[in-house]
């Protein structure tokens, strides 16, 4: 566990040595805000819904930029046999890139609080799908960097690294607004499937253990894929 | 110390390790010689638990690779080939995130970065992002990183290749500064830096080990016929050859004229100190004059050839 920490030291200020944090968190504010702001006026409430039903469709393609690189520029530039020489397990690596994951969406997070505080300034917000929002926002971030960090164990190439994680995030975003492809005996499982339909129940300030248990099994499975594709490796 | 036994590896269809035993002894400096693909560099990935082995056992004191890997990585300090480094870090900061993850104590981290700096000569660039250094540098940066835990088995894989004469002879003095105190393999093909820097030398080819033992035993064992080398002046070429050649245990004669008009002559002849003997007897009995009469070693170039090329 000391060890995981020391690697989510190390990877956390490496998102900001690199000009990739500051690029990534830009377009996240610059594409979230836009879109909110743009209807805000329009729908004349004082809700943060909107911003809250964009977010996985957003995540799905920047998060799996803020993964893209964890595994695969360690395999491309041969660091990881370095890494695996010290006394360190699968586990520790793994948990430590994860954990610098989470760290990094939620400091992505964090200036977007300034949209509740300027909301409730200018009409009577209801702050709990608010905060029930940040935390499914959290959540569904780990989700997906779990996604995100199979995908890069996968392969040496970040390109294809960011382009299977995002494949795999649209589908468990849009899985359940395509529920009317399917025959009616699958629609219970596959709706369940999708990221999006949990999201939006915990966004709207419920806070339900199934939608939580999902999420962490979601997170669970890809953090226990990347392990077994990168022990297969060696 | 460490104890291999029956290692092999295979890769999908390409046997890379096959079979190789041998024993490493407290303090000994070895070297890994073979031919590039002869299974060197798959050779240490096993040792330093970065690969599992396909079958066999390594055994490092009383630890074995399969059940107490983590206990053996923290004895062990490596050097992969061409030190894979994390490129946009500072070397400040990546020699003390290695420390962190070494576990060297928080209050002597400090004193300890700076002694490697020191060791390695690395003082000067310590605030430069590793991407910025130049081939020796970063070896250097590998090699502290390799030194951090103050290792008692040290693993180098080609720890020369790629830089120039003078860092080379750098490097070499580091680890025969630290060869003094811990046990040292490391791998390489170049064979005067294995002359230089081993105890002992196993030569590997094709996954197997093809020779084993200190550079003098080596030539000693590959010395069926040895060369002698014998320069003589006022002597006719013809009748020397004749009486050199009647000489028991001499097996074949070569003259060339040297340009100061004497006899250049090498003598294939066995490794017997009699026939060296019976040799200068010859000689003495003549009125030539001997000027040079000297017993060429095999060198370790001729040895590695013989054992490694395929015939």
């Amino acid at each position: 566990m000391k060890q995981a920490l020391h690697i989510f030291k190390k990877e956390f200020s490496g998102y900001f040595i690199s000009p990739i944090a500051y690029i990534v968190i830009a377009i996240f504010l610059v594409v979230t805000g836009w879109f909110f702001f743009t209807t805000f006026f329009l729908y004349n409430q004082a809700s943060l819904r909107n911003f809250f039903s964009l977010l996985p469709l957003i995540f799905s393609f920047v998060i799996p930029a803020v993964t893209m690189r964890l595994f695969s520029e360690e395999l491309n530039v041969g660091s990881y046999e370095l890494l695996l020489t010290m006394p360190v397990t699968f586990q520790d690596v793994i948990l430590g890139k994860f954990m610098a994951c989470i760290a990094f969406i939620a400091a992505m997070l964090l200036p977007t609080v300034s949209y509740p505080i300027l909301v409730s300034v200018m009409g009577d917000l209801d702050w709990g799908p608010v905060l029930g929002g940040y935390l499914g926002a959290l959540l569904l971030g780990s989700a997906f960097a779990a996604v995100g960090l199979f995908a890069s164990s996968l392969t040496r190439n970040q390109i294809v690294a960011f382009i299977v994680a995002t494949a795999i995030c649209f589908s468990l975003t849009l899985i359940d607004k395509m529920l009317f492809f399917l025959p009616q005996s699958l629609l219970g499982v596959m709706a369940y499937l999708g990221a999006g339909y949990h999201f939006q129940t915990i966004s709207r300030g419920i806070i339900d253990s199934r939608d939580i248990i999902y999420f962490f099994s979601v997170a669970f499975v890809g953090l226990y894929a990347a392990n077994l594709s990168m022990q297969e490796k060696y | 110390m460490i104890h291999i036994e029956n290692l092999s590896k295979n890769y999908k269809d390409l046997q890379a390790v096959d079979q190789i035993s041998f024993d490493i002894n407290k303090g000994e400096i070895l070297g890994l010689l073979g031919p590039n693909g002869a299974g060197k560099t798959t050779t240490l990935r096993m040792l330093t638990c970065f690969l599992k082995p396909t079958s066999g056992s390594i055994r490092v004191k009383d630890l074995t690779i399969a059940n107490d890997d983590l206990a053996i990585k923290k004895l062990m300090g490596y050097l992969p080939e061409s030190a894979p480094l994390y490129k946009d870090m500072l070397v400040y900061d990546y020699l003390e995130y290695i420390a962190n993850i070494r576990g060297v104590e928080p209050d002597a981290r400090l004193t300890h970065i700076k002694e490697l700096a020191q060791l390695c000569g690395l003082t000067n660039v310590m605030h430069k992002p590793i991407d910025e250094l130049s081939k020796g540098y970063k070896q250097r940066v590998g090699l502290a990183h390799a030194m951090m835990n103050d290792p008692e088995i040290l693993v180098l894989d080609e720890p020369t290749s790629g830089l120039d004469p003078n860092q080379i002879v750098e490097i070499r003095e580091i680890i025969r500064k630290i060869g003094k105190e811990k046990t040292i393999i490391l791998s390489t093909h170049i064979l005067s830096e294995a002359e230089a820097t081993c105890d002992r030398i196993v030569i590997i080819n094709r996954g197997k080990i093809v020779a084993d033992g200190s550079t003098e035993s080596l030539k000693q064992a590959d010395g069926q016929a040895t060369v002698l080398k014998v320069t003589l002046e006022d002597a006719d070429r013809g009748a020397a050859e004749d009486k050199l050649r009647a000489v028991e245990g001499v097996e074949a004669v070569h003259i060339a004229e040297n340009v100061q008009g004497g006899l250049d002559v090498k003598l294939t002849c066995d490794a017997k100190k009699a026939t060296r003997h019976k040799v200068y007897a010859c000689i003495k009995g003549t009125d030539w004059v001997l000027s040079e009469f000297v017993l060429e070693t095999q060198t370790l170039e001729t040895i590695f050839r013989n054992l490694t090329q395929e015939k």
